[in-house]
């Protein structure tokens, strides 16, 4: 059965986003297994280092408010741009985060996150000593940024790829 | 044009919000792209459109597609993740790219924490530090 179906979890999800796509009919759920089947084989071919996702809680909690995150940075950014940098005060920067976080699908989703953020870019990140060089649209409002990354996402998702 | 007479005002009042509020969104983010003078400053501009802009858009597509189709209509949805998780691919390669120029230049625009490789002996172990981008840095944000 692991043979047959290496990934089962994205084999399912294939056939159930084939069918949400399409109509559903008897042909559909044919070829959308068929599809899932052979995108299994390849990711199995591909030998990705298994994920394991411990908190659900989290992933939900940070589902619910990365959106909101990224919404108030979408406002101030838009905002800046129409200000003209808010009569040219506004002051960007480079910022860098020693992260704790080594778990490859982690980084990813911290990636994901910080780079649809508007606010905020990640330029690179050094997997040995683990640090992170972010540059940020506008660093005026004195907000710590390597205590707010480190808080608000990248504890949980410490938690959530344990 | 005559089946979008079919849309209740209830319905089509946050339809016609969520795709201004998109469309407002990706044309900010385009216009920013222009104006803007750093290279840095621009990669941020962009991602305007590729997460709320094309989040809204999305939303009212499924909205009203939902709504004359009678049934879920989620093609959007599928769309605006995959923008969403496909982004960070180009924007860390230019920025890296700019990054690199940057360096082999030794570009005074440079910050020294941006300046030195990561992890390097001589990286500067700051926490902050404002690009001197015609301004003098900020001694409050240095950790």
């Amino acid at each position: 059965m692991r043979r047959l179906v290496p990934h089962p979890l994205l084999t399912v999800g294939l056939v159930a986003m084939w069918l949400m796509l399409t109509r559903f009919s008897l042909g559909n759920l044919l070829l959308g297994t068929v599809i899932a089947l052979i995108a299994g084989w390849a990711m199995g071919a591909l030998e990705p280092a298994r994920v394991r996702i411990r908190r659900w809680d989290l992933v939900l909690r940070l589902a619910l408010i990365v959106p909101w995150d990224i919404l108030k940075s979408n406002a101030a950014v838009a905002w800046s741009i129409l200000t003209n940098g808010q009569g040219g005060k506004r002051q960007s920067g480079f910022v860098c985060i020693p992260l704790t976080l080594r778990n490859s699908a982690g980084l990813g989703m911290l990636s994901i996150i910080i780079t649809a953020t508007p606010g905020t870019a990640w330029l690179e990140h050094d997997q040995h000593s683990g640090l992170l060089l972010l540059h940020v649209f506008d660093l005026r409002d004195g907000s710590d940024w390597p205590a707010f990354i480190r808080d608000r996402y990248e504890a949980p998702l410490l938690e959530i790829f344990r | 044009m005559t089946h979008l007479q079919a849309i209740p005002l209830w319905l089509a009042v946050p339809i016609a919000l969520l795709l201004i509020f998109g469309s407002v969104l990706t044309l900010l983010g385009t216009i920013g792209l222009i104006r803007l003078h750093s290279f840095y400053d621009r990669l941020h501009t962009p991602t305007l459109g590729t997460s709320w802009g094309v989040a809204s858009i999305a939303l009212s597509s499924m909205l009203l597609f939902s709504w004359l189709g009678g049934r879920i209509v989620v093609h959007e949805a599928v769309i605006a993740i995959f923008v969403m998780i496909t982004t960070p691919v180009t924007l860390m390669m230019l920025g890296r790219a700019a990054l690199h120029r940057d360096r082999a230049e030794k570009s005074p625009l440079l910050p020294d924490i941006a300046r030195r490789t990561l992890g390097s002996e001589d990286h500067p172990q700051v926490s902050a530090d404002v690009s001197p981008a015609g301004r003098a840095p900020n001694p409050d944000l240095r950790g």
